[in-house]
């Protein structure tokens, strides 16, 4: 019998069976100690700062209902647990299955878009994007059908032909009929933040896998196209308004431009150092529509000033620089795509999402990832980091 | 790796490093360059300030009685920027409305627009028949009292119905009350909507856009001790409007109780006789006119000799100034101003301005005196005298030969004193002035406050005018294009003609007819009832020319604090005792057999109450004589001045000298009647205000302490009231007093 014997770097519990809990968990090799501890603890700041932005943003309201003030606190934190675990296992899945289970990451995510769209799917805030289960659980699909196209993209454009060092033009193609599939769907309910981080999404992938310039330069030329031409025709009234209001929200402060006027206010009247929290007055009098959602990014800026702000920014800017520096030190293609699709997309939502409460993004209606209350987004950001960790854990430099 | 790959990442991290500086570029400039802009649009958002009103302070006699209270109304407002959001701009709601209120739709469009503002015909609105107030504000079209039986099926009709009335309340709102109607409505004043115009100036720095402030009498003079000061509430509240906690709260403070110097009795007295008079005046045939006299208009004034405080002030015709607690209507106003009805909206006792007649005579004895004549002397008294080339004759011609300075006052001998005052003219160099006039006739004057204002605590208070050299010229520069114009104009009569081509030439020039005519009070010298009355108590005091008070004190609604409003000394006159001596006792004569008040006077006890007096009958060219009597008693000890005028009223002796008399009578209790005066004299004391808020008597027990006494910061003695010469005052009803010119006297 042929013992191929054990690679040295195998994880300790490969190496000796009879290795403690204790020796396992310390070992070189094992995934806790392989676990890209930066990004981890950025991430835990973060979702441990936006369950307190969020808990902030609702206690007047469940107060004034009189419910629970920590409510949407204990919820949003048990979104983060049951997202950690998500992420664990997305980080310990085997790489190669991993590539097994993309079609079905992405079948299901087609299946649940599809399920929006039919009678299963409600309408909240405007988009038809949820399906709601009972005992009050909602599921927003777009969120996962993020996750499905990352990996969808990696998967085929990482399988690569020895020769080639960058995706041929078929393979574009094939990626591009891909995501144009949950992309159509979503553009049905219609959640055009979700699409745009998507197409950031496909053009990071791309741009990383060394697609040609005229893939990427074409996209970005189509998307402005897309924006310039086409917009005005499909897009409803209300996500026209959105889009134009910010740039002037004074011209009518109780409609569309309501929401970013009294963004920037929050956000201004905060200062350098912030109310304080629970503080902050235009949080408790309840001024910013969705602000535990897509605008609590206002509660930061009202209650925790620019320093707590400049903070948020810097830990999103960190899980960002953790991102990119996984996708450098990847060793392989379907690995460094992963990561470039995580960073696309969180850099994108990120950037619009705080941009739109400063008043310099259209309102778009993204959350803002690990800090908005939102139990899909929280699930599928941290799958999503669990992805990168996984990559983490099999780049070549540890 | 491929190298594109790479090249792409490191663009990748450039990308994401420009984008967290823009964001973090971004919040540095909202949170901490901009914030402060942030800060206070913040504080916009969720501050609302409540306010309530503070309660209107009320005025009292100085007994206590209450002259204006407040009281509940129900007013129907139209907010016009509500009304304007309609699709027809609100033209069904006001067809609906009028019909409700039963007022024709122009007249609220009139009543609606701000003043200034075009009318849809077209024309501009103009005060007070227009919006005075913010535009912003709900501007009241109607309203109802208490008692009116349509107040309730109004507030049904919009209150029910209110999808039909956007924009339209009905609701109660303090307005003011005249108990006594007409009672002193000249001195008491109303209160009308504050303009923007007006919120900027100091004294309604704290005036709401809503307040309601004084437009005339001591309601505008003491408007803001009366209007108090109005409780803020300053409330946080969340985006729906639900108070979520109170920042900071103000409670309202009520304004302060006015108690005027004003007996309420002795007022009702003084119109009740000048109304009588005036009626038996226009009873009377009048030879010279051949009909009965007109008069139109009449004034009284009770004065406090030794203080300048006003006991009594009436002006006939007076108005209801209740009028003025609802929106008033175009044909009610003009009715007001209406020169016809004797324009009831003007006081004749501050802003009616006569020839004062022989009562001058007054000056006049002090200046000949001052210029070096003896009382003590004789003089002439002929029927008429050539004085150039013109004839002054006396009244009915009458001659009383050589006679003493005080048969001279007594009889009113017009001759002596066109002398006295012709000599004076030739001593100060006649038509040719070398070198600076002594002008003692008009300097004396001026020293008993003719042609000044008297400085009274309300807001209109003419000046009159005296004839000198200098306002001869300043006159002739200002009229002379009038004075040539008018020489040629063919509307006017003969009369007329002549004076203009008279003055184009020589206006400027003081001429010695004029400067005998200004001894006897005549040709174009004009005083207030008011001016004679408070020149009269220098008299009677011995030479202190006040400037006179209606207001006694402010009283804290509380009742913990009194300021008391002090008599306020004017000047003081260079006249000798002795001279002012003289005069009151010569005046003792004029009432007494053998006066000019005799008849009138006639079986008065003047054992009792001795009363001196001056009568005038005052020629203004193409009417009738205006009859004046000033006089005050206790002749030997004075404590009151009382002036009576009737425009038009025949002479000072047969219609001004009896409303003296009737006001002597009720005020001391003489010939039958009962004394509204205990002693004679006024309450010194003030009211107090009881614990209830209400004022009662001087000496009513309240179980709290004396009041605090808060002396006025800076007694001026001519302190100037707030809005003096006030716009809603309007035009004096004698135009042009520089322009009048008399014809032969009659006095």
């Amino acid at each position: 019998m042929t013992d191929w014997g054990t690679p040295r770097n195998a994880p300790l519990s490969l190496r000796r069976r009879d290795a403690s809990l204790r020796e396992r968990a310390l070992d070189r090799e094992s995934p806790l100690r392989r676990l890209d501890w930066v990004l981890m603890l950025a991430v835990l700041a973060l979702i441990g700062i936006g369950s307190l932005l969020v808990w902030s943003a609702t206690r007047q309201r469940m107060i004034n209902a009189g419910l629970d003030p920590q409510s949407f606190f204990k919820k949003h934190l048990i979104n983060a647990v049951i997202g950690l675990a998500l992420a664990s296992v997305a980080s310990l899945v085997d790489y190669r299955s991993l590539r097994a289970y993309a079609p079905i990451v992405y079948g299901a995510s087609c299946l649940g878009l599809i399920a929006v769209l039919s009678p299963l799917g409600s309408t909240i805030n405007g988009a038809h994007s949820w399906i709601v289960l009972p005992a009050g659980f909602q599921i927003q699909p777009a969120e996962y059908a993020k996750v499905a196209i990352v990996v969808g993209m990696a998967m085929i454009l990482a399988e690569k032909r020895d020769a080639e060092d960058t995706p041929r033009d078929v393979d574009v193609l094939v990626v591009l009929g891909l995501v144009a599939i949950p992309m159509g769907l979503i553009m049905l309910q219609p959640d055009l933040g979700s699409v745009m981080v998507m197409v950031f999404i496909v053009l990071g992938v791309l741009a990383v896998s060394g697609a040609p310039k005229r893939w990427v330069g074409g996209l970005i030329l189509a998307g402005v196209l897309a924006a310039g031409v086409v917009a005005p025709h499909v897009l409803q009234d209300y996500q026209v308004k959105r889009f134009t209001s910010f740039a002037n929200p004074k011209a009518d402060p109780s409609g569309a431009g309501y929401n970013t006027q009294q963004a920037r206010i929050a956000i201004g009247s905060g200062g350098a150092l912030g109310k304080g929290l629970f503080q902050g007055t235009q949080t408790n009098g309840r001024f910013i529509p969705e602000q535990q959602t897509d605008f609590v990014f206002t509660v930061a800026g009202e209650e925790l000033g620019f320093v707590g702000g400049g903070a948020i920014i810097l830990l999103l800017g960190t899980v960002l620089w953790r991102g990119l520096r996984i996708a450098t030190l990847a060793t392989d293609s379907f690995g460094r795509l992963v990561a470039a699709g995580v960073v696309s997309w969180f850099a994108f939502q990120s950037f619009v999402n705080v941009g739109m409460t400063l008043g310099i993004m259209p309102v778009t209606g993204l959350p803002l990832p690990f800090l908005s209350y939102g139990g899909s987004a929280m699930f599928a950001n941290l799958m999503a980091i669990g992805l990168l960790q996984n990559v983490h854990m099999r780049s070549r430099e540890l | 790796m491929s190298n594109r790959s790479r090249l792409r990442l490191i663009v990748m991290r450039v990308l994401v490093v420009s984008v967290l500086a823009t964001l973090l570029g971004r919040l540095w400039f909202l949170q901490v360059y901009a914030g402060e802009t942030y800060t206070q649009a913040a504080m916009d958002n969720r501050v609302r300030s409540v306010v309530e009103p503070a309660r209107r302070g009320q005025i009292y006699d100085s007994s206590g009685v209450p002259l204006v209270v407040n009281r509940n109304a129900m007013v129907v407002s139209v907010n016009k920027s509500l009304l304007r959001q309609e699709k027809d701009r609100g033209k069904a709601v006001l067809a609906r409305l009028s019909a409700v209120v039963n007022l024709p739709v122009d007249e609220i469009i009139r009543l609606t627009t701000g003043c200034g503002a075009r009318l849809p015909d077209g024309t501009l609105a103009k005060s007070p028949n227009c919006w005075n107030g913010s535009p912003y504000q709900p501007v009241p079209v109607k309203a109802y009292t208490a008692e009116d039986p349509a107040q309730m099926k109004v507030v049904l009709a919009i209150e029910e119905h209110r999808e039909d009335f956007p924009g339209v309340t009905a609701e109660l709102q303090p307005v003011r009350d005249y108990p006594d109607k007409t009672l002193a409505a000249h001195l008491l004043g109303y209160l009308g909507p504050i303009s923007d115009a007006e919120r900027k100036q100091p004294q309604y720095a704290n005036a709401l856009n809503t307040a309601k402030v004084g437009r005339s009498g001591v309601e505008e003079t003491y408007d803001a001790a009366l209007r108090g000061i109005d409780g803020k509430q300053q409330l946080v509240v969340d985006k729906d409007g639900n108070v979520t906690s109170q920042q900071s709260a103000v409670p309202p403070k009520a304004g302060d109780a006015l108690v005027l110097s004003l007996d309420k009795g002795v007022q009702k007295l003084a119109e009740d006789a000048l109304q009588r008079w005036i009626m038996n005046a226009r009873g009377t045939y009048d030879r010279v006119s051949g009909k009965n006299y007109l008069a139109p208009s009449g004034s009284v004034v009770v004065m406090e000799a030794q203080t300048g405080r006003i006991a009594a002030m009436a002006s006939y015709p007076s108005y209801d100034p209740s009028i003025f607690s609802k929106p008033i209507t175009q044909k009610t106003y003009d009715a007001l101003v209406d020169q016809k009805n004797g324009a009831p909206l003007y006081s004749n006792a501050t802003q009616g301005t006569f020839p004062p007649g022989s009562t001058f005579k007054l000056v006049s004895t002090v200046a000949a005196a001052a210029a070096g004549n003896s009382l003590n002397g004789s003089f002439s008294c002929p029927p008429s005298l050539m004085l150039g080339n013109q004839k002054f004759g006396n009244f009915e011609g009458e001659a009383f030969g050589t006679i003493d300075m005080r048969t001279t006052l007594v009889k009113s001998c017009d001759t002596v004193y066109y002398k006295l005052a012709y000599n004076e003219w030739q001593r100060d160099g006649g038509l040719s002035t070398k070198g600076p006039a002594r002008e003692i006739f008009p300097a004396t004057a001026r020293e008993f406050g003719f042609g000044t204002p008297t400085g009274v605590d309300l807001p209109s208070d003419s000046a009159g005018s005296i004839v000198s050299r200098a306002s001869k010229i300043a006159n002739y520069k200002r009229y002379k294009d009038d004075y040539c114009a008018g020489a040629k104009n063919p509307t006017y009569d003969a009369y007329r003609r002549a004076i203009d081509a008279e003055n184009c030439v020589d206006g400027a020039l003081y001429k010695g007819g004029e400067a005998a005519l200004f001894a006897i009070g005549q040709g174009d010298v004009n005083s207030t009832p008011l001016q004679l009355a408070s020149a009269y108590a220098a008299l009677a005091n011995g030479g202190t020319l006040y400037a006179p008070r209606v207001a006694k004190a402010l009283l804290s609604a509380d009742g913990t604090k009194v300021t008391p409003i002090p008599p306020a000394v004017k000047s003081k006159l260079s006249t000798p005792p002795g001279v002012l001596d003289y005069i009151r006792s010569a005046l003792q004569g004029v009432t007494l057999p053998g006066g000019t008040a005799q008849a009138a006077y006639a079986g008065f006890p003047h054992n009792i109450v001795p009363v001196a007096g001056k009568t005038g009958t005052a020629d203004i060219q193409g009417k009738q004589p205006v009859s004046w009597f000033a006089s005050f008693a206790p002749a030997n000890a004075p404590r009151y001045v009382v002036v009576a005028m009737v425009t038009q009223g025949g002479t000072g002796g047969t219609t001004a000298a009896p409303i003296t008399r009737e006001i002597y009578d009720g005020m001391y209790g003489l010939e039958g009647k009962a004394a509204l005066l205990k002693n004679g004299e006024l309450p010194s004391a003030l009211p107090v205000v009881r614990p209830d808020g209400t004022l009662g008597p001087p000496g009513t027990k309240t179980g709290r302490p004396a009041p605090t006494v808060v002396m006025p910061a800076s007694p001026s003695p001519v302190p100037s009231p707030s809005g003096q010469g006030s716009s809603a005052s309007g035009p004096l009803p004698a135009a042009e007093p520089a322009r009048r010119t008399s014809v032969q006297p009659r006095t």
